[in-house]
């Protein structure tokens, strides 16, 4: 019979911690620490560190967009952020016409689930079997497109959303925490988790990850997979209206350009957790949140060189370079573990 | 009696390549037919008609309805479950998830099918919370027939079962499969390398040779064949 004994074996030596993992596991136990240190010991490392992570959070919910769209079709969809742009500014019109935040966040949301399944089926679909460029062609082309609609629409000038969350703060142990950045995070773990659990324990998630891990052997079983793609799209869709509207009250108003940089923290954090990893997105969004607001809050100098905050952007580059020259892979990205 | 399967004239390509030019062969219901030919000579080609994972033209009638619009997710779902070569098993999930999967298409609770399968497949259930890749190949074609018989099916489509397993587990693989056959009354469709262990278990086979069936007949007198004893079984 079979060999039960040997396979246990592997996939225990399968789970063993490796020095790759370790490294990682070390490495975020450092950055605990130092961010733990840190706010015990000043109450403006606390408030930075908060707000570092408020702004991860949404860095983070556009990045898991662009991870389940790259594990789905192996394409980075330029054109999330400009899609999570444009799903605030319909936002922004509902309660210009009358939709309380929450009735308007709601319904922004089924709009994306529904823009989102409509851009694959409609722009995507035709395009997906040809090549990855054709895709990202189309991605980048969808970038332009929605950037110019939002401005033919809309216009260039500011757009004010009243913030859900009131101007007020809580005061713990003198350290300011804004009821904003409680409410960005609850907002967006909450978002996440919802979609995780779709993706862990229904079978449409099961159906949309085995049509993304092997497509063929999914429709053999009766995935649709092609629907699963779609619904795929529009899931992203919705995280990155997630990202979208709660980026907007932080930014304190509404532009064309409010996704821009935040689509390049989005890359910066979905490269660093590994782009084949959910958890990693988010874990890299908290972490180059976190890090981009400790530099523009203390400005750290070597010399007479000063990172001010116009810095941000090209960090998060930099950020994107190095780890796709140091590890590929980032911080979570797995080997496959694959026997033939 | 009409065949629960029925290929007619059926013609497949890749792009520019032609692979099979006009198979015809039927599968009655409750047995076992195995497609036995060279490399190349278009057995693959046949099942991925047969569940239309490949363009065809011709005849294909499953239980007296045309195949020739339906895809491999509506194959699926009329019941055709198609175990590819290299198994098709999802080794970045479970052993439990690709059980799941293989009953996609079944509404409501699968845990009747599940137990049966577990009847066959004792270790499965002690296992299956792993992950599938770190399986070994035996285990991994088990769980690939186990998965395709959860679903049900009125026809099981098997691309060489037997390959890369030691001899003892492909016995033991065969063995099931006879089983599931007597038991279950599971139809079969087997392509298979190891002609002597194929027309063992089957009760009729097809030879395919660049495309063509060039001969068919049942089990007993393939291996009586001349042709094929000296071809495929090796005396």
């Amino acid at each position: 019979m079979v060999s039960a004994a040997t396979s246990r074996l592997e996939g225990l030596r399968g789970g063993a911690i490796d020095a790759g993992t370790a490294t990682v596991v070390l490495f975020l136990l450092g950055a605990a620490i130092f961010l733990l240190v840190g706010c015990l010991q000043s109450t403006a490392f606390a408030q930075f560190t908060i707000q570092g992570l408020a702004v991860g959070s949404v860095y983070g919910s556009l990045a898991l967009a662009l991870v389940l769209i790259y594990r789905a079709t192996h394409v980075i969809n330029f054109a999330q952020g400009e899609l999570a742009l444009l799903t605030t500014y319909i936002a922004w019109e509902l309660m210009q016409h009358g939709l309380s935040y929450w009735e308007a966040f709601a319904a922004t949301l089924a709009i994306a689930f529904a823009l989102g399944t409509a851009l694959q089926v409609t722009v995507i679909r035709p395009v997906q079997h040809r090549s990855v460029i054709a895709v990202v062609i189309v991605t980048v082309g969808l970038f332009i497109l929605i950037d110019g609609i939002v401005d033919w629409i809309w216009g260039s000038t500011f757009k004010f959303m009243d913030s859900p969350f009131g101007t007020a703060s809580f005061d713990v142990g003198g350290v300011q925490i804004q009821h904003l950045y409680v409410g960005m995070l609850v907002v967006v773990f909450v978002s996440v988790l919802l979609v995780w659990a779709l993706f862990r324990f229904t079978k449409l998630g099961l159906g949309m990850r085995a049509a993304a891990l092997r497509p063929s052997a999914a429709a053999l079983v009766g995935v649709r997979v092609e629907s699963m793609l779609a619904i795929g799209w529009g899931l992203a869709a919705v995280l990155g209206a997630v990202a979208g509207l709660m980026a907007e009250p932080s930014q304190l108003f509404l532009t064309p350009s409010l996704m821009q940089p935040i689509l390049v923290y989005a890359f910066a954090a979905a490269v660093l957790g590994g782009l084949e990893s959910p958890a990693g997105a988010l874990i890299g969004g908290l972490l180059i949140g976190v890090t981009l607001t400790l530099i523009a809050g203390y400005q750290p100098h070597i010399g007479s060189f000063r990172i001010t905050p116009e810095l941000q952007t090209p960090l998060a580059f930099a950020v994107i370079l190095l780890i796709l020259l140091v590890k590929p892979s980032g911080l979570f990205g797995r080997r496959e573990v694959r026997r033939v | 009696m009409t065949a629960l399967l029925e290929l007619e004239d059926v013609e497949a390509r890749y792009g520019p390549v032609h692979v099979l030019h006009g198979i015809s062969l039927a599968v009655e219901e409750g047995s076992i037919v195995t497609v036995l030919g060279p490399n190349g000579a278009g057995k693959t080609t046949t099942l991925r008609a047969i569940s239309g994972t490949v363009r065809r033209a011709g005849n294909i009638r499953f239980g007296g309805r045309s195949l020739q619009r339906v895809g491999p997710d509506g194959a699926a779902r009329l019941g055709i479950a198609h175990v590819p070569e290299g198994r098709g098993t999802f080794s970045e999930l479970t052993v439990w998830e690709n059980l799941r999967l293989g009953a996609y298409t079944r509404r409501g609770s699968i845990q009747p099918e599940l137990e049966r399968v577990f009847s066959y497949f004792p270790w499965l259930s002690e296992r299956r919370r792993q992950q599938a890749g770190t399986l070994s190949g035996g285990e991994q074609q088990m769980l690939a027939l186990a998965r395709a018989f959860v679903l049900r099916p009125r026809l099981l489509l098997l691309d060489e079962p037997s390959l890369g397993l030691a001899p003892v587990l492909v016995a033991e693989l065969f063995r099931i499969i006879r089983e599931l056959n007597e038991k279950e009354g599971l139809t079969v469709l087997v392509v298979e390398q190891n002609a002597h262990l194929a027309l063992q278990a089957a009760g009729a086979g097809y030879v395919l040779e660049a495309g063509h069936v060039v001969l068919s007949g049942s089990s007993a007198e393939l291996m009586a064949d001349d042709a094929v004893r000296r071809s495929y079984l090796g005396y």
